[in-house]
């Protein structure tokens, strides 16, 4: 613990007063770690295998319809155009050798935003409904998007070993936030006499969220779900040095190697993927969106 | 009393603040809210209110801005939760309902129209108005069905697929009115419903909820800052004030008996002629002559009361005619009967016609307007003078000659 020298003039370093908080930290990792085994394992059995599931079913179909499916998104929440051009952009990936990468990578985005949006969504009613939850809750919120995204990863290996499963846990608690503010938002900024007027016929707390709030704050949500993809797939990247596959993986090697040309083809891939990402989830927000603000 | 109470405000106060309670007792010394709020910080919203609304009227709220319309109206379905007082309907206090009766009674008796109407932007207008029938868990067919007959009843039959955003408001607010007719609500609380509307849409909503409520005789309790539609579509009215309320009546009896000088400043633009209807102005029919009395009892009797022409009716008082002094003497100098004189073409008003609706036949006519009922039978007359002079203004209430003449 002999930190830098220094110590022999003046009050000009700090007195050696040390406080332990990452002990305290690893410690408590730790002992979670220990006491939650069995949960994790079963969290880890049950992540593990849908991303499988999904990467296997993306793989499973034939090139073309992937094509085309992307096609057809871009074309009914875009323009045709769009639908063209998001289809030319993934077959150019294909074109670079890096199809199967690229399932694997979607897999893992997909996985993330939609567990991020299952725990997402009810924990951002909860903080609507309850002030004291939300007064809790805010400031982990910020701890947890403001925190280096590196920094996850060490609890994500520790729970959950090097692999996919890592990655999706990491790039739940990078992309869980904006979900959960904009659901606790979206819920709060109900028009309050839409709410009175549910509740004057006698609407129950749970008829009220199902048929009236979580309808009304949709487009807000949806916008949620556009951040949220763009999120993990940001952390698609970091993630791979958890051992995540994909197309992280080939950026990683590709540093590693110095290999430009390889560097270039996952790079452009992601941000093709970012792209069509993008534009068909904000597309579908946008159109929530309209029907709201024609109001 | 005779008629049937359907809901009784007894006493209700309700304070905004950290600890509305604790004002109760200045409440109840009869502290003035400005006074409550500068000691205390806390709101006085509505004090000390009591009304008794009857079965099947349309009762009228009107007031200010911040006179606290809407924190009372919304006491009757408790979206407000009074401090103190109590809501009799039907006998049961319904503020001390626990939460599953206070759920029935919204559903069951009580429905709500909106200012901003308040409509679900992402249902179509049958899911609007299907909502309150669903929430009871009312069989889809049978909803649809019931939600269908609504619509049609507001008059937006073929737009039940809409949204919302595609109607005009005044399309909006008849959503509004179906959602809550749908219920078959015994209570109509209503909230300013026209308020956000263009006057010839407003008017064009007030005759309609007026048509409408005389085929479904709901009891309304309608809010409105706007005297001209208090008075016109309220039964009775009450005027409310710094959250009291000032005078409760019937529009007639506020105009002409206005309970202090602010409600005399609140009425003071109001078209009286508009508000006041034929029986209000008429005068008893104390002159009359029957058909077999003959020519001599007809001068007698105009000249006992002073007046130059009398009604001639038959022995049910049925409505004959009217003779002119000029006309009698002349009949008895020429040995004719009274029928022979009889002037039988006389404009004759229905009691509940409105003042503004006799100028036409008052400026018709050279005699005055007979009132007669259903059967024709004379239950009063109206002076051309009277409907007449409110066209140059309020000449103020002089007092009428008692008897009537001409
Ligand atoms: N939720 C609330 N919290 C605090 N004060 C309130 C609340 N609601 C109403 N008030 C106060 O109560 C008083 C009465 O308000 P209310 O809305 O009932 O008036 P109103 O007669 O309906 O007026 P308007 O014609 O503008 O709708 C006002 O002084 C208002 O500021
Ligand atoms: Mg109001």
């Amino acid at each position: 613990m002999n930190r830098r020298k220094g110590d022999s003039t003046m009050n000009s370093s700090f007195p050696d007063i040390r406080f332990e908080v990452g002990k305290v930290v690893s410690d408590f990792v730790d002992w979670i770690d220990t006491t939650f085994e069995p949960l994790f394992d079963f969290i880890f059995q049950i992540a593990s295998s849908t991303i499988l599931g999904i990467e296997d079913g993306l793989l499973f179909l034939p090139w073309w319809v992937f094509l085309a499916i992307v096609f057809l998104l871009g074309w009914r929440f875009k323009s045709i155009s769009s639908g063209i051009m998001y289809a030319a952009f993934m077959f150019l990936v294909g074109t670079f050798g890096l199809w199967a990468v690229l399932m694997t990578t979607i897999a893992i985005v997909l996985t993330s935003v939609v567990i991020s949006l299952l725990l997402g969504i009810p924990l951002g009613v909860l903080m609507a409904f309850s002030k004291g939850f939300s007064v809790v809750m805010k400031p982990i919120l910020d701890a947890m998007q403001t925190m280096p995204s590196f920094v996850y990863l060490i609890p994500a290996i520790f729970f959950f070993g090097l692999g996919n499963v890592s990655a999706v846990f990491a790039t739940l608690i990078y992309s869980l936030p904006p979900v959960i503010r904009l659901t606790e938002l979206a819920i709060r900024n109900v028009d309050s006499e839409v709410i009175e007027s549910a509740e004057s016929f006698g609407s129950s707390r749970w008829q009220m969220l199902k048929k009236v709030q979580l309808p009304q704050a949709l487009p807000t949500i949806m916008a949620g779900v556009n951040q949220t993809t763009m999120m993990a797939l940001a952390m698609v990247v970091i993630a791979s040095m958890v051992g995540a596959k994909g197309l992280g993986e080939q950026v990683l090697i590709a540093i590693n190697r110095i290999d430009i040309g390889l560097g270039f083809e996952a790079g452009i891939s992601i941000v093709f993927l970012a792209i069509l990402i993008d534009r068909i989830t904000g597309g579908i927000a946008s159109r929530f969106q309209r029907q709201k603000e024609a109001k | 009393m005779s008629e049937n109470i359907k809901m009784k405000v007894q006493n209700i106060s309700k304070i905004f603040g950290p600890k509305p309670k604790s004002i109760i007792p200045m409440v109840q010394e009869g502290k003035e809210k400005d006074q409550i709020l500068a000691e205390t910080g806390h709101t006085v919203g509505v004090y000390n209110a009591s009304m008794d609304i009857k079965q099947g009227e349309i009762f009228v709220i009107m007031g200010l801005s911040g006179s606290g319309k809407s924190t009372l109206i919304r006491c009757l379905n408790l979206l407000n939760k009074p401090t103190d007082g109590g809501i009799y309907v039907d006998g049961e206090n319904v503020v001390e309902y626990n939460n599953a009766q206070l759920k029935k009674y919204r559903q069951n008796k009580i429905a709500m129209v909106f200012q901003h109407f308040g409509l679900f932007s992402h249902r179509t207008i049958l899911g609007n108005v299907e909502y309150g029938l669903e929430i009871r868990e009312v069989p889809k067919s049978e909803r649809r069905e019931i939600a269908m007959k609504n619509i049609e009843i507001v008059g937006l039959k073929g737009y039940e697929n809409k949204y919302p955003d595609e109607l005009s408001g005044g399309m909006q607010q008849r959503v509004g009115l179906a959602r809550a007719l749908a219920n078959d609500p015994d209570i109509l609380l209503m909230d300013e419903p026209f308020s956000a509307l263009d006057p010839l849409i407003r008017r064009e909503m007030q005759l309609e909820l007026l048509d409408i409520q005389e085929r479904l005789q709901k009891t309304i309790v309608f809010i409105t800052h706007d005297v001209n539609e208090a008075f016109k579509i309220g039964d009775r009215v009450a005027v409310m004030k710094d959250g009291k309320v000032e005078q409760i009546g019937t529009p007639e009896t506020i105009l002409e008996h206005p309970a202090n000088d602010y409600i005399e400043d609140f009425i003071a633009d109001i078209d009286r002629s508009k508000v006041l209807q034929a029986e209000h102005i008429m005068i008893q029919p104390n002159a009359l002559v029957s058909l077999k009395d003959g020519l001599k009892v007809a001068v007698k009797e105009m000249k006992d009361n002073g007046i130059s022409s009398v009604f001639v009716v038959d022995r049910q008082r049925h409505l004959q005619g009217i003779v002119t002094i000029d006309d009698a003497i002349e009949g008895i100098r020429d040995k004719k009967s009274l029928e022979d004189v009889l002037i039988t073409d006389v404009n004759t008003v229905k009691r509940d016609e409105y003042v503004n609706d006799l100028i036409p036949k008052a400026l018709d006519s050279k005699f005055p307007l007979a009132v007669v009922s259903d059967d024709h039978r004379v239950e009063g007359f109206i002076l051309r003078v009277h409907v007449l002079s409110g066209l140059i203004g309020d000449e103020s209430e002089q007092e009428e000659p008692v008897q009537a003449g001409v």
